[in-house]
């Protein structure tokens, strides 16, 4: 082998990379708290709505479930636009990120509020509970703390999708590497160090889910 | 030179899904045979095996699909290969699926009880007997759905190797929006042919977990 690594190029354009890292952690964080939102709604709606609300989450989930995120993101990016809807690339990442990751979230939710036994319910409403609070505290918040762990790798798994934001041209982690690859051609190095970003960040978001797990639903 | 957007486009990306089925398929087998690997080392009665289908897990588990095909497709050239977006997207695809199946499976065969192990070991069965006469054909069983589930995953993430040129349903959309420009229209049809493929598998996957769920 003749070729000597250099990744003393790549490092120098670590404005690039961290620039890209902050719109990676921005995408990342927002779409998770929106995928939670639009998941909890939708599963709702999905499991306890009348038939004309249960109807449509069921054939935006299907539809979104059984199409590539890219394509979606296309359709966002370069589709609207010529029915009049024009988004600039991250906004149009946000858009796409969250309503792919609400419809993940809204299926694992929907498997935890089916989870919860009739009697459990009745249990809490004999008990005196309001309707709000025999659904906040005896139906979401077991039925959370049971697909929590599905909702928390679906949600790395977000983050390590948001990569594909890179082909839209917003300016994320990845799409910073193509620019340093087109610089620098150091290919290898520089997509071996973006992977290893992508691996840390991956730990770092699983150890503050655990986290998470603990400080909220463990105690209780 | 812009065309107006006609039937024959539609066919162009009906014919391209065989690539993207030609990917999948490849992927599959590849991963399969990675993904066994890496299930069986994840069940290894030895420490450090288990440890090393666990890295391989987190590793892969962790860093995008994307990450890997442009390591091969462009990072693999700096030592002398020239790297068809064939080579690069089988090697990814495998690795990747590799992570996923090798987990699902892992699961599987976790599932099996501990004592049909020691009942096979009393009847003077080695381990891989054990593996195969006892413990296998009842895994199988459970593996089913979920493989079937990832396989959806899969189609779905074949859609990537648009991203190295890899002429499949997405960059045949992608080449079919650049004659036409019909963006819209375009790529409504690839969304549209992901969910036929899609759709039935997802369906045939739920149906079987059900009917698994009954049976015990």
């Amino acid at each position: 082998m003749t070729y000597s690594f250099q990744f003393r190029d790549v490092f120098a354009a670590w404005e690039f990379l961290l620039d890209g890292l902050v719109l990676t952690l921005e995408l990342s964080l927002v779409t998770m708290v929106a995928g939670l939102v639009i998941g909890l709604a939708g599963a709702a709606g999905r499991v306890y709505g009348p038939a004309w609300i249960r109807r449509p989450i069921a054939v935006y989930v299907e539809t979104i479930r059984n199409t590539p995120l890219i394509v979606q993101l296309f359709l966002i990016f370069f589709g609207l636009p010529s029915a009049g809807l024009k988004f600039d690339a991250n906004t149009a990442a946000f858009i796409a990120l969250s309503i792919n990751l609400g419809a993940y979230s809204i299926e694992i939710i929907r498997a935890g509020l089916e989870a919860i036994p009739r009697s459990q319910i009745e249990a809490g409403q004999s008990l005196g509970l309001s309707g709000l609070q025999v659904f906040r505290h005896v139906i979401v918040f077991p039925a959370l703390k049971l697909m929590y762990p599905a909702l928390a790798s679906q949600f790395v798994l977000l983050m390590l999708a948001t990569s594909v934001v890179s082909q839209i041209s917003a300016q994320d982690l990845f799409h910073m590497a193509s620019i340093i690859q087109s610089r620098t051609f150091r290919d290898f190095e520089v997509y071996i160090l973006v992977a290893a970003a992508y691996l840390a960040l991956a730990m770092i978001f699983r150890l503050l889910f655990a986290g998470l797990y603990q400080l909220v639903f463990a105690r209780r | 030179m812009i065309r107006e957007l006609s039937f024959i486009d539609v066919l162009y990306l009906i014919a391209a899904t065989r690539w993207t089925l030609a990917l999948t398929a490849i992927a599959f087998l590849g991963g399969g045979l990675v993904g066994l690997a890496i299930a069986l080392l994840r069940v290894s009665a030895w420490a450090p095996l288990r440890w090393l289908g666990a890295v391989y897990v987190l590793v892969v588990q962790g860093t995008p699909l994307l990450a890997w095909l442009f390591v091969f497709f462009f990072g693999l050239s700096i030592f002398g290969f020239t790297v068809s977006p064939w080579i690069a997207a089988a090697a990814s695809y495998s690795i990747y699926a590799g992570a996923f199946l090798g987990e699902i499976w892992r699961g599987c065969l976790q599932a099996i009880p501990r004592t049909q192990w020691e009942a096979g070991a009393s009847l003077g069965l080695g381990l891989t007997q054990q593996l195969r006469y006892i413990i296998v054909p009842q895994a199988l069983r459970l593996a089913i759905p979920p493989t079937v589930g990832f396989l959806v995953q899969l189609i779905k993430n074949t859609s990537l190797a648009a991203v190295i040129g890899f002429i499949e349903l997405t960059r045949e959309g992608q080449l079919t929006t650049a004659t036409t420009f019909r963006p819209f229209t375009v790529y409504l049809i690839v969304a549209a042919i992901y969910f036929a493929l899609c759709f039935p598998l997802t369906q045939v996957s739920r149906r079987l977990e059900r009917r698994l769920h009954v049976a015990r």
